[in-house]
């Protein structure tokens, strides 16, 4: 509650310094609108702007589950496999090189206009992060427990399903939470690339036509999804694991 | 017949090592050791850290390759795998799990789930542990020493006839440790024990046997049998005795 007054404090504070700012430097509003005019903006366009940030909502929500689940198969076989280690890992990593922008125009190409490009972007982008945290988490399993499965005559299926899994979840954790705050970032970046609707789409309409306060508003129902979006992960990652001593949390 | 038991368990046999042999990142650590843990006997094995105290016993409990010639077997001819129970330095207890479920952790690790029966037994043992009233709490919320105690209860659930443990004690205060090393004592009777450790006066309360491992490579001294069945008071005259001998011992090759 503390945590929350003081953010709301914080907000505020920004709020004022941003219209004095407007103010002083006499800003044309098409440069720099004030909070007060975006705050109308909000308002005003508010089912235009509903529409937009529930497409955007959709995209990377899909995205989240998509890349989620890809990226606990593919740590899961890293773990499994040698081969998959072997041929797998270094394509993974190369891929890592190339930046996921860069091929959003050709992702656009194949998969249109439409939402599957996004959800894709989305689905790239948070896909290295899960595998990379999950594989991490899976391969470091305390040796003790190890050594105690052993003498027990555990096999790999219920090693991994009693012991190295529910030891992975932190780290995956950590990994789903870097996920949440990267997500709306690869579906904004789809929608700017090509698209005729979402919040990216919005902005960049927006913006040619120096609607600044709506660029703005969009912007703020932008941030206000990835930080839904974080609270809620962040959220399910506490009530499923309880047994974790605290994590960094908002409330940190 | 130990408490907690089956019945129906086998007798706990003899280990015999002989010609262990160990390399270790170039090192010998130890050549041509032999080492008999009698049958159903509480064995202590003390050194200095570094001796290679816990890899004999991880040779034993098949968590390290052999080497060489090394031979490990039981004296009723049957294999190890599979009759030992290990416990470790650290309790090793999963954080997600109640700690009822710790105790009976094997059964899912062979691939099973616990029954009623199983549930009962376990509870019987968390109840000779002192841990009855915590079988559903998560091990976090135990102190060190109850912590350790579920270990052993998760130790005795595994109902083998041969337990190797590996300093289980030593990151517990004195007192806890005392009371602990004779509720195992007690807890294991019957059952053939291999316990490594490195606090002589613990060697000579729980052990009837208790051998030296020194030097590099290793050898190990003849055994010495303190007087009457373990767990042994604290302040047996006859155990500060030998506590003086096996300190001189152990000092005599580490050096000043």
């Amino acid at each position: 509650m503390k945590a929350l007054l003081r953010a709301g404090v914080t907000f505020a504070g920004l709020l004022l310094a941003w219209a004095a700012l407007v103010r002083w430097a006499e800003l044309p509003h098409y440069i720099l609108p004030g909070p007060e005019r975006v705050a109308a903006r909000l308002w005003s366009d508010r089912a235009l702007l509903a529409d937009h940030a529930l497409l955007t909502l959709a995209e990377v929500m899909l995205g989240l589950i998509l890349g989620t689940v890809c990226g606990v198969l593919a740590a899961l076989a890293l773990m499994a496999s040698r081969t998959a280690r072997r041929w797998l890992l270094p394509l993974l990593l190369v891929s890592q090189a190339v930046p996921v922008f860069a091929i959003a125009p050709l992702l656009v190409l194949w998969l249109g206009y439409g939402m599957a490009s996004k959800v894709a972007m989305a689905t790239l982008i948070i896909f290295f992060p899960v595998t990379a945290a999950f594989y991490d988490g899976l391969r470091r399993t305390d040796p003790g427990w190890l050594d105690l499965a052993r003498t027990m005559g555990a096999s790999p299926w219920t090693l991994l399903r009693h012991i190295r899994g529910p030891a992975a979840l932190p780290a995956l954790g950590a990994g789903l939470r870097v996920a949440a705050a990267v997500a709306p970032i690869g579906a904004v970046v789809g929608e700017w690339v090509g698209s005729s609707a979402g919040l990216g789409y919005l902005m960049l309409h927006a913006t040619a036509r120096i609607q600044t306060d709506l660029t703005f508003a969009a912007l703020f129902l932008l941030a206000l999804l990835a930080v839904a979006l974080w609270l809620a992960v962040d959220f399910l990652l506490r009530r499923a694991l309880p047994w974790l001593p605290d994590t960094h949390g908002f409330e940190g | 017949m130990p408490p907690g038991a089956d019945p129906l368990s086998p007798p706990s046999p003899a280990i015999q090592i002989r010609q262990a042999r160990l390399e270790l990142g170039g090192r010998l650590l130890f050549d041509r050791l032999a080492l008999d843990v009698p049958a159903g006997r509480f064995c202590c094995l003390l050194g200095p850290s570094g001796v290679g105290k816990t890899t004999l016993l991880r040779l034993v409990a098949g968590l390290t390759p052999v080497q060489g010639q090394t031979s490990i077997s039981a004296n009723d001819g049957q294999p190890l795998t599979g009759r030992i129970a290990w416990m470790g330095q650290q309790d090793l207890l999963l954080p997600w799990a109640s700690v009822l479920d710790n105790v009976m952790i094997g059964i899912r690790l062979r691939g099973s789930r616990p029954d009623s029966a199983a549930r009962e037994r376990a509870l019987g043992l968390l109840h000779q542990v002192g841990l009855a009233d915590r079988a559903g709490d998560r091990p976090a919320t135990l102190s060190g020493g109850m912590r350790q105690r579920a270990a052993l209860a998760r130790t005795l659930f595994e109902d083998r006839p041969i337990v190797l443990m590996d300093e289980p004690f030593s990151a517990l205060d004195a007192l806890t440790r005392l009371r602990l090393g004779e509720m195992a004592a007690r807890l294991l009777a019957g059952r053939t024990v291999l316990m490594v450790t490195h606090d002589p006066m613990e060697a000579l309360r729980l052990g009837h046997q208790v051998l030296v491992m020194t030097g590099l490579p290793a050898s190990l001294s003849a055994p010495i049998t303190p007087p009457d069945a373990p767990p042994r008071p604290p302040d047996l005259p006859e155990l500060l005795h030998l506590q003086g001998r096996l300190l001189a011992e152990l000092g005599r090759e580490v050096g000043p």
